[in-house]
């Protein structure tokens, strides 16, 4: 049995010593393979007597056991050592740049219209448009403002002929929505609308949304509430607005809302040119003219309208101090968004 | 509407400061654009008086003055100003007097001559525009009071931007009965006596155009003393309110304007012959205005005539020949209503603009007349004399404006304001705007509208004008109500906005563009069309309405390669403007551009540049949208503004949907453009909708793919080779694509080499060897008949 220690302890002497797989391999066959040395000592109890055999045989077990776990000890060890060299070898640097293509994004008119739409389409607004290219029936006529009315000198209005226009709001969808759709309606309609006026804070070409709401039994008190709720959603904050009495033909009472100034809380600054408020937009109660050429009944329903310069709301929300930027679609800038 | 506080405050004086009333009348509606002084800051300049005036012994331009006014005795004073003489009254700068911009009177020495003090021009005290020498102020002006208190200039200016319909407030009474009914305070009017004639001369009128012109109030003034000024305060009130003094006469009609709101004329009785007539011009007639322009008149205009011919367009401008000149001596004066619409547009239509034309396209109180003209009589009796006639009032009642009585029903104030106001509020509002209370019932109150109120006609008018005294901002802030019905929604409209993610994520910016654009663009990228223009454009360069998004991406394209970006990718929505005929297309296109490297510069990107199939890609993407990939093919085609080989039509069953391409060579040239651009534009009313999914059951057996390689003749499409082998293919073919298309080294050089995948598979069972080779057999014998091609 001496020869059985001594064996073992050279086999994992070897094992110990093994550099790769293969030699490890080596020893396994060598001690503990079928014709292996310490195999071959199992072959030797036969020597022994039968009260001997048993202890000589568990020892002989046991040795090879002891063998066999070192040697998957160490085989675990090498398989380790070898995924964690390929690891390191595959490591690549992980602050170089994505590839493929940059993300792109909306204008930032186009976003602005997007969080309005959001926000009234959630009442259960929906949105409709019309033509650009507008006839004066539409634009003028039935909006209560007849030909020569001191009203369309505030309007700058280019024209393609006589009786054909730009649409110079799109207050001219109101009345498309309502000689198609009866009441109760509640709708938003963004565009594109045109003014014969260029300067730095004017564009010839601009982009508006126009709200109306009809129903049964709505008031004033109402238009104030849902502008005021609007105002609030759209900037986030409880910003304080105002209702000044204005004048549009088509609307009875008109007001004007301001809010706030953004830019200085109310303190006055050059944004709001020192009044603290900043001029933000028009509404009123829905003339009964405009209800009579549309054939609505304004014993029945009553109803209010306002209509929002986006460009104005895409300003304050964004910071962006040139109304030209939006037109001139340089990348710098629409990247931004 | 521009006026001077202190002139206000002789009318209605709450106590408000100048700030104040224009935050109370801009919350009532009459939005103040201003609140200015009504002089420059200055202090230390007293009302000087030259008692001695001789010429400086070294200087031709300089003259040494003595001058009184000084607390501490007479001062003499350098002066350059070429009017200095003795006698004359003039502002006295003394020395520790501050001018405005800061700039302070010391003594001094003018060419060895000492000086104390200053004689000033209206320039240098922001007191006017005379430039030409120290002002000369009136003869009684008590010398040695300060200027700012002789002057009463601690004053300020109010503009009002007023809206189109508050023509009532274009007059001090106006405003002043305003701020009268928001203060609950009284308003005091200037007395004014009938004036008697004195002399019993009359000029006659005839009404000939009775709805313009119903009603006329003449007056003839005999023997004005042609050398006297408007006095001073006049002069200032004027000035306050931005109208320059120009003689007496003018002078007056223009206060009783600013004070009433009432447009006045006064015509030089001696060039008038026969008598007045007011008549519609003849086309063509021809009057020298006032501003010494000569008009063609329409006749659509309402003239004051007489005999002869024409004197004034009516409530627009005077003629030229019949005005008050310095050597008149008799007047005949002109208050008169013309109605707002015979006025509306005209002066519009001759170019011009006045004080008066702007009241009467408003509307002017049409119960003033007699009132304006007797005001205008005294004051004018009061600075230049005269014997008045009798006040001659010509008015055809049948055309005279309607009387306008309104119901105003209890209810509509709650259920239209959402505000419960008490009655007697309601009534004491209404009347003390000038509404007279006709009656009262159960259900509410009539009330007749003043003649000065154009703008108030129906009951909503009414509701706003309590909302507007109540206070706009008192009334709540409450949620409306309503019915929410639930509204039914087509899933096969395919959403802008999914379209516009899909490019957003493959790199696009969007932009927006302007719809109106130059001619000459439009006639390089669309020269058959003939654009529709307008009749006004802001310049030639936006003057026709797009008939494609073209045009204004490649000039965004060009304006951001002069500023360094040379990868782009845009894309714009909006509509493009088609004649059809009579008719006019409207139509909602999307359009976008590409140009530059194929990806972003990168540390792994190569440095390709984008081609036709990149954008192509970017069409299928949206057309993937549609769910309809067997509805849509792409054929060669031709488009002005592309390249005639790089060219596509999109179709969706056989109708044109769009198009895509490269830039034309010659549009890349003129755009000078260093590399290729590549466009599409789809017409996102003709893409239609999308197909709502159907769900087909997946197959449990095995699918096959069988690969071909087919020579074709390079110029047959490898679009109808597919075309035709899936067609061919059975209905077992589950997938194709082509993987490979090869020209060149190997093959003949007129051929090319098309490499495509068939995948079957059955949806019940396992095709065998035989079905798969009949199927692939059938698809290379098709294509060998109809395109002369081969397996290779």
């Amino acid at each position: 049995m001496q020869e059985l220690q001594s064996l073992t302890e050279q086999a994992l002497a070897l094992v110990e010593e093994a550099s790769d797989l293969a030699a490890l391999d080596q020893v396994r066959v060598d001690y503990l393979g079928k014709k292996g040395q310490i195999t071959a000592l199992l072959k030797s109890l036969g020597k022994l007597s039968a009260e001997e055999r048993p202890a000589a045989g568990a020892k002989i077990n046991e040795a090879k056991q002891q063998v066999q776990a070192a040697i998957n000890s160490r085989r675990e060890a090498m398989e380790k050592a070898a995924i964690e060299e390929k690891l390191a070898k595959e490591t690549i640097d992980v602050t170089l740049p994505g590839r493929g293509e940059d993300q792109g994004s909306m204008h930032p008119i186009t976003r602005t219209l997007r969080r309005i739409e959001e926000i009234f389409q959630r009442l259960g607004f929906s949105v409709e448009q019309g033509p650009e290219v507008e006839g004066d029936y539409y634009n003028f006529e039935a909006l209560n403002i007849p030909a020569h009315h001191p009203a369309r000198a505030m309007h700058d209005t280019f024209y393609i002929d006589p009786s054909t226009v730009l649409r110079t709001h799109t207050s001219s969808v109101q009345i498309r929505t309502m000689e198609k759709t009866n009441p109760p309606l509640r709708i938003i309609c963004p565009g594109r609308v045109y003014r014969c006026d260029s300067d730095v804070t004017h564009s010839p070409m601009f982009h508006q949304v126009e709200g109306l709401v009809i129903d049964e039994g709505v008031s004033f008190a109402h238009l104030k509430g849902c502008i005021d709720q609007f105002l609030k959603a759209f900037f986030e904050a409880d910003v304080p607005v105002r209702f000044r009495p204005s004048y549009f033909p088509f609307t009875e009472p008109s007001a004007e809302a301001d809010i706030q100034c953004t830019n200085c809380g109310g303190e006055g600054c050059r944004v709001c040119s020192g009044t603290g408020w900043l001029e933000i937009l028009g509404c009123g109660m829905v003339h009964p003219n405009v209800f009579a050429s549309c054939d609505i009944d304004s014993e029945k329903y009553s109803g209010f309208a306002f209509g929002l310069g986006v460009e104005r709301m895409a300003m304050l929300r964004y910071g962006v101090n040139d109304l030209r930027l939006f037109f001139d679609n340089d990348l710098r800038f629409l990247k931004q968004f | 509407m521009k006026f001077s506080n202190a002139w206000l405050r002789e009318w209605v004086n709450p106590d408000l400061t100048a700030q104040q009333l224009a935050d109370q009348i801009t919350m009532a509606g009459l939005e103040v654009d201003a609140v200015e002084p009504v002089a420059g800051a200055f202090s230390g300049v007293v009302v000087g008086e030259i008692i001695a005036c001789e010429q400086h012994p070294d200087a031709d331009k300089l003259r040494v003055c003595q001058v009184k006014g000084h607390p501490e005795g007479d001062m003499q004073v350098v002066c350059g100003a070429p009017n200095a003489r003795v006698g004359i009254k003039i502002p006295f700068a003394l020395v520790g007097a501050k001018l405005p911009g800061d700039f302070k009177i010391k003594k001094a020495k003018l060419r060895g001559v000492e000086s104390f003090g200053m004689l000033c021009a209206q320039t240098e005290l922001e007191l006017g525009d005379d430039n030409d020498g120290i002002w000369e102020l009136p003869s009684d002006a008590p010398t040695g009071t300060d200027l700012r208190e002789y002057l009463l200039l601690d004053d300020s200016a109010i503009e009002v931007d007023l809206t189109p319909n508050r023509s009532d407030c274009l007059g001090v009474a106006g405003i002043a009965r305003e701020v009268g009914v928001l203060n609950r305070c009284a308003v005091t009017e200037p007395t004014i006596e009938p004036v008697a004639p004195v002399i019993d001369e009359s000029f006659p009128v005839s009404l000939m155009a009775e709805d313009a012109c119903p009603r006329y109030v003449g007056r003839v003034i005999r023997n004005i003393n042609v050398d006297a000024e408007t006095p001073l305060w006049m002069q200032e009130r004027l000035r306050r309110s931005g109208l320059r003094s120009i003689d007496p006469v003018v002078d007056v009609t223009n206060y009783v304007l600013l004070e009433f709101g009432q447009p006045m004329h006064a015509f030089d009785l001696a060039k008038l012959s026969g008598g007045i007539k007011v008549r519609m011009a003849e086309q063509g007639e021809k009057l020298t205005l006032l501003d010494e322009q000569e008009v063609e008149l329409n006749a659509d205009t309402l003239l004051i005539a007489d005999e002869k011919g024409p004197l004034a367009i009516a409530g627009v401008m005077g003629g030229l020949d019949s005005s008050v000149t310095d050597s008149t001596q008799d007047i005949f004066l002109e208050s008169a209503f013309f109605s707002p619409l015979a006025i509306a547009g005209k002066a519009r239509s001759y170019g011009l603009h006045t004080d008066s034309s702007h009241r009467f396209e408003r509307g002017v109180d049409y119960r003033l007349q007699e009132k304006a003209i007797e005001r205008a009589t005294q004051l004018l009796l009061d600075i230049v004399g005269g014997e008045p006639g009798p006040v001659h009032l010509r008015e055809v009642t049948e055309a005279m404006p309607a009387e306008r009585r309104i119901n105003l029903r209890r209810a509509r104030v709650q259920s239209g304001l959402g505000i419960d106001m008490p009655d007697s509020d309601i009534v004491e509002i209404i009347t003390r705007l000038g509404l007279e209370k006709l009656s009262e019932d159960a259900e509410g109150w009539t009330f007749l509208v003043p003649s000065f109120r154009f703008d108030i006609a129906i009951e909503a008018d009414l509701l706003e004008e309590l909302a507007r005294v109540y206070g706009y901002n008192r009334i709540p802030s409450v949620s409306f109500n309503a019915a929410l019905d639930i509204v039914p929604r087509n899933e096969a409209i395919v959403a802008q906005s999914h379209l516009e993610q899909t490019l957003l994520a493959r790199g696009y910016q969007e932009a927006i563009t302007f719809s109106f654009i130059d001619r000459e663009a439009s006639a390089k990228f669309d020269p058959e069309v003939e654009p529709v223009a307008l009749q006004n454009p802001i310049s030639a360069e936006l003057s026709v309405m797009r008939t494609t998004l073209m045009p204004g991406l490649v000039k965004a394209l060009q304006y951001n390669l002069n500023r360094q970006q040379d990868r782009l990718r845009l894309f714009e929505t909006g509509l493009r403007f088609v004649p059809a005929g009579e008719a006019l297309k409207q139509e909602r296109m999307i359009a976008g551009l590409i140009y530059g490297t194929r990806q972003p510069e990168g540390w792994t990107g190569s440095k390709d540049l984008v081609d036709f199939y990149d954008i192509k890609a970017d069409v299928e993407a949206l057309l993937a949208h549609y769910e309809a990939d067997a509805e849509f093919t792409f054929a060669p085609a031709k488009h002005p503004a592309l390249h005639p080989g790089q060219c596509a039509q999109v179709l969706r069953n056989g109708e044109p949907v769009g198009v895509l391409g490269a830039l034309h060579p010659q549009l890349q040239k003129a755009f000078d453009l260093p590399k290729g651009a590549f466009l599409f534009e789809l017409s996102l009313d003709g893409l239609g909708q999308a197909v709502i999914p159907a769900f087909a059951p997946l197959s449990k057996f095995p699918e096959v793919r069988r690969d071909l390689a087919i020579l074709a003749d390079v110029n047959t499409p490898v679009g109808q080779l597919a075309e035709t082998a899936v067609q061919t293919a059975g209905e077992y073919l589950t997938d194709f694509n082509i993987f490979d298309v090869y020209q060149g080294k190997g093959i003949d050089f007129n051929r090319k080499s098309v490499a495509m995948g068939l995948t079957f598979q059955h949806p019940s069972r396992t095709l065998n060897d035989e079905e798969i080779n009949a199927a692939v057999e059938a698809v290379v014998r098709e294509l060998e008949q109809k395109y002369n091609a081969s397996l290779r």
